[in-house]
This record gives C-alpha cells, sequence and structure tokens, in this order.
C-alpha cells in the first residue's frame, strides 16, 4: 500500500464501463517524509477523497476492484482511505 | 517491488498511468484473442502532458486514436474489458480523458 497526496481529478466519458460513477484521481505517492516518491498514479477513489488529502492507496488489481466493489474490472489501484496522521517511533 | 523496465517508478510498476497514443502495430499472425483488436504504442506522461518513462504496447479498449490523451491498466486486470475472454495482454488503454482538473486549478 503506499501513501500519496490527491493533486487532481481525471475526467473521462469515454471509459470502461466498470469505472462509470468513480472519481478517478491522481495521486503524487509520498515518502514518510512527505517529499515526493515516483510518479504520478491514478487510483478511482471508493472513500471520497478530494483534492489536497493524503490517502491511502492499495496498489493490487484484486483488492482495488474490491474497494470500490467492481468485479472483473480493469481497475488496479484505489484510494482507501484518507490519512489523519503518521505516528513513527522514534 | 521490482521495477518495471518499461515505467520505471521507485516503489515499482506503475499500474494505472496516463499516456499518450503514438502509433499502432499491426499482426496478421497473433492470438485468435487478439483478433479484432487494435494494438497501439502508447508514451506514458505526467499530468502536465510532459513524456514519463519508455513507450510500450497496450491494447485498446475504448476506440482510441492517435494523439489522444488516455490512461492505461496493467497486469492481470488489463485483461477484464473482455471478460470473460482470456484476452492475453498486461496492459489496456480503458479510457480517453476528456481534462485533468489539477489541485493548482490549471486544467490541462
Amino acid at each position: 500500500m503506499l501513501i500519496g497526496r490527491v493533486i487532481g481529478e481525471v475526467v473521462a466519458t469515454q471509459k470502461a464501463p466498470s469505472h462509470a460513477g468513480r472519481k478517478v484521481l491522481a495521486v503524487q505517492p509520498l515518502n514518510l517524509d512527505g517529499t515526493d516518491r515516483g510518479d504520478v498514479i491514478l487510483a478511482l477513489d471508493a472513500v471520497d477523497a478530494g483534492a489536497g488529502d493524503r490517502v491511502l492507496v492499495v496498489a493490487e488489481g484484486w483488492s482495488a476492484m474490491t474497494a470500490v466493489g467492481r468485479e472483473h474490472a480493469p481497475i488496479d489501484m484505489a484510494i482507501v482511505g484518507v490519512i489523519d496522521a503518521v505516528t513513527l517511533a522514534p | 517491488m521490482q521495477a518495471d523496465p518499461c515505467l520505471p517508478s521507485s516503489f515499482g510498476t506503475i499500474k494505472m498511468f496516463l499516456a499518450r497514443i503514438v502509433g499502432n502495430v499491426v499482426a496478421s499472425v497473433k492470438d485468435p484473442q487478439l483478433a479484432g483488436k487494435k494494438i497501439l504504442v502508447v508514451q506514458p506522461v505526467d499530468p502536465h502532458g510532459r513524456d514519463r518513462g519508455e513507450k510500450l504496447l497496450a491494447l485498446d479498449s475504448v476506440g482510441a486514436g492517435a494523439g489522444e490523451i488516455v490512461y492505461c491498466c496493467r497486469g492481470r486486470e488489463a485483461s477484464f474489458p473482455w471478460h470473460p475472454d482470456e484476452v492475453p495482454t498486461e496492459a489496456s488503454i480503458v479510457a480517453i480523458v476528456d481534462r485533468i482538473d489539477l489541485e493548482t486549478g490549471d486544467s490541462k
């Protein structure tokens, strides 16, 4: 799973039917110290996250499909949580 | 996770990503399940349209055309647009992007 920050939304009217009714958000993965980590990814939103939210992303198809409730769907990544805080042991 | 040679990233394979259609591949001899499906060459891009990583081939499931910005899905799930047919692909185009609304308020 990844921590990321929602940086925007991808709008597409012509898309796989199983993506209908779900926001597709652009997420910048983050390191634990909050710095950017790798390239921007796309994820279907299962928890109504918004721009600027720090979110929990699941990066595996079966889990992503289950999270957005769409079986046998071309979905690889889903936002499954909005993060309030990350605490690391000293 | 092992970095994906087609799409290098610090945390391994990028599974759903933006891309631009830059070409197509014609193959008359191929797996029967690929018959009637377009094989397109895609260049992964960032939300500002800048190239990111290597080009790769993806199967088109939405009728995308040259130059269009799309987003793709990878892995086992890439064959699901044609479920229950078992289509041998690990990258598929699953949407044609109309616009991208970025947090800074500028749409692309």
